[in-house]
Formats: structure tokens, C-alpha cells, sequence
């Protein structure tokens, strides 16, 4: 698995600077968790790495293996962006449709063919929704659409994965749940995981990276020990949670390492 | 109480209104005959009538059809096209503001006395609010959708036919209700400007000759075509549209 290398990356709107000159490595299968305060730029520094529409950009994402990041993305946002008038198996193969060629349409090839079906069906399966491919998603709770978007990303099957708080609307029990999920489910993959919160961060990640202030700058990886998921029950972990949302209460610059920060 | 039946309590409300009014203050039959006068005027006239409001009806229908196409259409230019945008918008407001009433002899002129010139008239009344529904639904598709299409590498194709449009349609079916209501305003007018046959045609004549009760006869089969038509786009597009949001439910 490679590894993905942001390089003096720089966003600006009009006069006002986000960041600059950014450099971030997100190891190739592992997840990179990055905390932050709102409207620090962190959902931004993730649209640049999608090459989505970020005002004025400047920098470099590149592969390890020397070929490009597009089209080797699956994207998670904080709303499960299932589309209403898709039923779950549908959206889940939502890719499978927009990337259909012209010559599909004009053959008149099946617009979810059997095999992408079969291989749809079993991830819902781990996601546990088997008995809802067929539903609307109005017909399903908060954490069952979760669970579908999780299973769309799964269905693209890239190699990274960008998640912008992608849990952060659930409830708590959900949410551990989902967590442990997608841990499972995304292994071996590279994520890059945008959150608020410290906890989510410190049991998912494999480096835990905190930007902050005004333009934006990374601090040193935190890099917690153990196995993820991480147990709520290990103290080292929420005692590390304690001092990042005591950081977080009050970001500035002049404050002293969290320990464990490489 | 089931919804279907509503519309036709408040029909019959509204007929015991009209009689009320007619015997309170004793109109008289040649300035508004009362419901019974114009029930008996709508039998002795059915199969005139029935002639008629074909004619109309097909030229409401057609209207429709090509209005709700031709606006569909250019809303799809004015999204996708945006160098063009400019270009267009003028000239299809100064449609609107030029009252089609003031544009009728115009069009017939142009096109006879026969079916175009009401089609024409009955397209200038819909293109309108089927044009800026529609442009407005497809121009306000949700950002993370699209966001997520892009990084799911998917053509504009592609985008427009699975999130684009079926994303807008709750706004073109706002549109289209609209036009389904106004639609007869361009048909009926064209009719009254010239023309030999249509419920338009059969009104004015009545209004000629005084016959009151069979003038009111059209009008009445004329306000039930608008009301069934109505209802049923509105039917039709709920059943269309099942994921339409509707949050004033008790």
C-alpha cells in the first residue's frame, strides 16, 4: 500500500489564508486522524487532496508509486448524501451508474449487472443491511444510513479513503459502533479521517494530527499505542483524550506538546 | 375523510353558494342564471358542448406538451450553456412582460385562425413557469452530491441523468401544477381573438346571442377541465415523485 504525500499545499481564499505551505504524509494503510477546531480548514485541506472545487490552491498531492490520486478516492462526507429516489442497493452501486459508458447505454447493458449485484449484496451483508437493499433510504434510521454510505464507500473500493466527520451526527452508541465497523471493514486502506472529536480520533488512528491556528498549521503526529479499535477501557487513551480537548478548548500556539507527539 | 372526496364537497358548496346568491338577490337569468338554468342548459347542450371542449382540451393538452418540452429544454441551456445565459434570459422575459392578450392578434396573424395560434398561446402562458421551476431545481442541486459523483469520476452524462434531474424534479413539478392551472388562460384567449370552434368560441357566441345560461355551461365544463387536469398532474407527480418532502402533515 502506498503512501500519499501533500506537499506545500496552500489554500486562500480571496485575502484571507487557510493555510500554507502544508506538508502531510498519510501512510499507506494506516488512518491518519486530523482534529481541529471549526472553519480551521480542515474539510478544505480534504477537498484539495479529492481535487475538489477549495478556492485558490496551490501544492502537490502525489502517490508514493508515482501515479496520480484521481480516480483512486472514495469520498465520505458528514451527511450520508444518499440520494432519495435511489433505493440502498442503488445507491450503493451509485458509481457503477455515473461511470456506465456510453456504449453500456446504447447496448442497453444492465444498469447493475449481476456480478457488481452479488458483490453489493455481500457488502451489505457486513454492514448488516441485507434486508434493506431493496428500501428507500427515508425508510431507514440515522445510523443505517451511515452504514449504507459506509457501504458505498466500500463499494468504490479505492485505495484511499477521505472521511469529513463521517459519524459525527449519530448517537453515541452508534457511533462506537460505527467506528468499530469501519475500522474493521477499511483495514489495509489508507484513510484520512477529519473529526471534532478527540476520542474518535485516538481509537481509530494510527497517527492523530491536530491543525490549528490562523493560517492553519499541523502539529506533530500523536501516534497512540495499540491495536485499533482502541478499548475505552485503556487509561493512556483517555488521558491523551483529556489533553487534546483541553488543547482543543484553548487552541494557541505556544503551548506545551501533548505527550506522545513524535 | 379521504382527500379525493374534498374537491368535490367544496363543488357542491360552492353550487349552493351560487344558488343562494341568485334567489337572495333575485338576479335575473340574462345577468347570472342560477346552477339548476345551467345544469338544464349543459343536457340540452351536451353533444355541442362535448365537440367543443375536445377542441379546447386538445389544444390545452398539446400547449402542455410542447411548453413543458421547449421549457425543459432551454432550463437545461441555461444550466449547462452559461455563456448563453445572458443571451436567453432577456428575451424570455420580455415575453412574460408583454401580456399575452395584447400578443394574440399578433399570432394569429402568423399562424390562422386554427389550432397553432391557441397552441402557440397556450405554450407562451406555461413556458414561463416551467422554464424558471425547473432551472431553479436544477441549479440548486445539492453540493455533496455532486461532490461525491466527481470523485466517483462521473460524466456530466451520467451526473445529470442520476442526480441533476431527478434531484430537480420536485421544483419542476411545482412548474408544471402551475401550468396545468394556467394553461387554459392561453387556450381560451386564443379562442376569443379568433377562431370557429373551442369553449372559448362557444362563450363568445353565447355572449352574443344573450343565451347566459349556455354561456355559463362552458364555463363551468371549462372550470372542471382545469380542476380534473389539476388533480390529476398532481396525482400523478406525487406518484412520480414518491421521495417529494412533505412536512406540512399533521
Amino acid at each position: 500500500m502506498f503512501d500519499v504525500i501533500i506537499r506545500d499545499a496552500s489554500l486562500r481564499f480571496k485575502n484571507h489564508c487557510v493555510f500554507e505551505n502544508l506538508n502531510l504524509i498519510l501512510k499507506g494503510g494506516k488512518w491518519t486522524c486530523l482534529l481541529g477546531g471549526s472553519g480551521v480548514g480542515k474539510t478544505c485541506l480534504l477537498r484539495l487532496i479529492a481535487g475538489l472545487p477549495a478556492g485558490e490552491t496551490t501544492g502537490e498531492i502525489l502517490c508514493q508509486d508515482g501515479f496520480p490520486v484521481s480516480h483512486r478516492i472514495a469520498w465520505m462526507a458528514q451527511q450520508d448524501l444518499l440520494l432519495p429516489w435511489f433505493s440502498v442497493l442503488e445507491n450503493i452501486t451509485l458509481g457503477q451508474r455515473l461511470r456506465r459508458s456510453f456504449t453500456d447505454i446504447v447496448k442497453r447493458h444492465p444498469l447493475i449487472p449481476p456480478e457488481v449485484e452479488d458483490q453489493a449484496m455481500s457488502i451489505l451483508e457486513k454492514v448488516g443491511l441485507t434486508e434493506k437493499a431493496r428500501v428507500l433510504p427515508q425508510h431507514l434510521s440515522g445510523g443505517q444510513r451511515q452504514r449504507a454510505a459506509l457501504a458505498r464507500t466500500l463499494m468504490e473500493n479505492r485505495p484511499l479513503v477521505l472521511m469529513d466527520e463521517p459519524f459525527g451526527a449519530l448517537d453515541a452508541i452508534t457511533r462506537l459502533n460505527l467506528q468499530d465497523l469501519a475500522c474493521e471493514l477499511l483495514e489495509n486502506r489508507t484513510v484520512l479521517l477529519i473529526t471534532h472529536d478527540p476520542l474518535e480520533a485516538l481509537r481509530l488512528g494510527h497517527d492523530v494530527y491536530h491543525l490549528r491556528g490562523y493560517p492553519a498549521r499541523l502539529t506533530d503526529a500523536i501516534t497512540p499505542p495499540g491495536k485499533t479499535p482502541r478499548s475505552l477501557e485503556d487509561n493512556g487513551i483517555m488521558m491523551l483524550q483529556g489533553k487534546l480537548l483541553d488543547r482543543l478548548r484553548h487552541e494557541s500556539f505556544d503551548e506545551k506538546p501533548v505527550k506522545g507527539e513524535q | 375523510m379521504k382527500d379525493a372526496i374534498k374537491p368535490f364537497i367544496v363543488f357542491l358548496g360552492l353550487l349552493i353558494l351560487w344558488h343562494t346568491l341568485v334567489i337572495v338577490f333575485d338576479m335575473p337569468d340574462y345577468i347570472l342564471p342560477g346552477p339548476g338554468a345551467v345544469a338544464q342548459s349543459m343536457v340540452e347542450n351536451a353533444s355541442l358542448l362535448w365537440e367543443h371542449t375536445l377542441v379546447t382540451l386538445s389544444e390545452m393538452l398539446m400547449g402542455l406538451f410542447l411548453g413543458v418540452l421547449m421549457g425543459i429544454i432551454l432550463a437545461l441551456i441555461l444550466v449547462y450553456f452559461t455563456a448563453l445565459r445572458p443571451w436567453l434570459l432577456p428575451p424570455l422575459l420580455i415575453t412574460q412582460a408583454i401580456p399575452v392578450f395584447a400578443l394574440a392578434p399578433i399570432l394569429m396573424l402568423w399562424f390562422g385562425y386554427g389550432m397553432t395560434s391557441k397552441v402557440v398561446m397556450t405554450i407562451l402562458v406555461i413556458f414561463f413557469p416551467v422554464v424558471t421551476c425547473c432551472y431553479d431545481g436544477l441549479r440548486h442541486t445539492h453540493q455533496g452530491w455532486l461532490d461525491m459523483a466527481q470523485t466517483m469520476g462521473g460524466n456530466r452524462f451520467a451526473i445529470l441523468r442520476n442526480i441533476r434531474w431527478p434531484a430537480a424534479l420536485p421544483a419542476l413539478a411545482s412548474g408544471l401544477r402551475v401550468a396545468v392551472v394556467v394553461a387554459p388562460i392561453g387556450a381560451v384567449v386564443g379562442e376569443w381573438v379568433g377562431s370557429s370552434a373551442g369553449l372559448g368560441y362557444l362563450m363568445l357566441q353565447a355572449n352574443a346571442r344573450l343565451w347566459v345560461d349556455q354561456m355559463f355551461a362552458a364555463l363551468t365544463v371549462l372550470a372542471f377541465c382545469s380542476v380534473t387536469l389539476y388533480y390529476t398532474t398532481d396525482r400523478l407527480l406525487r406518484r412520480l415523485i414518491p421521495w417529494q418532502p412533505e412536512t406540512s402533515q399533521e
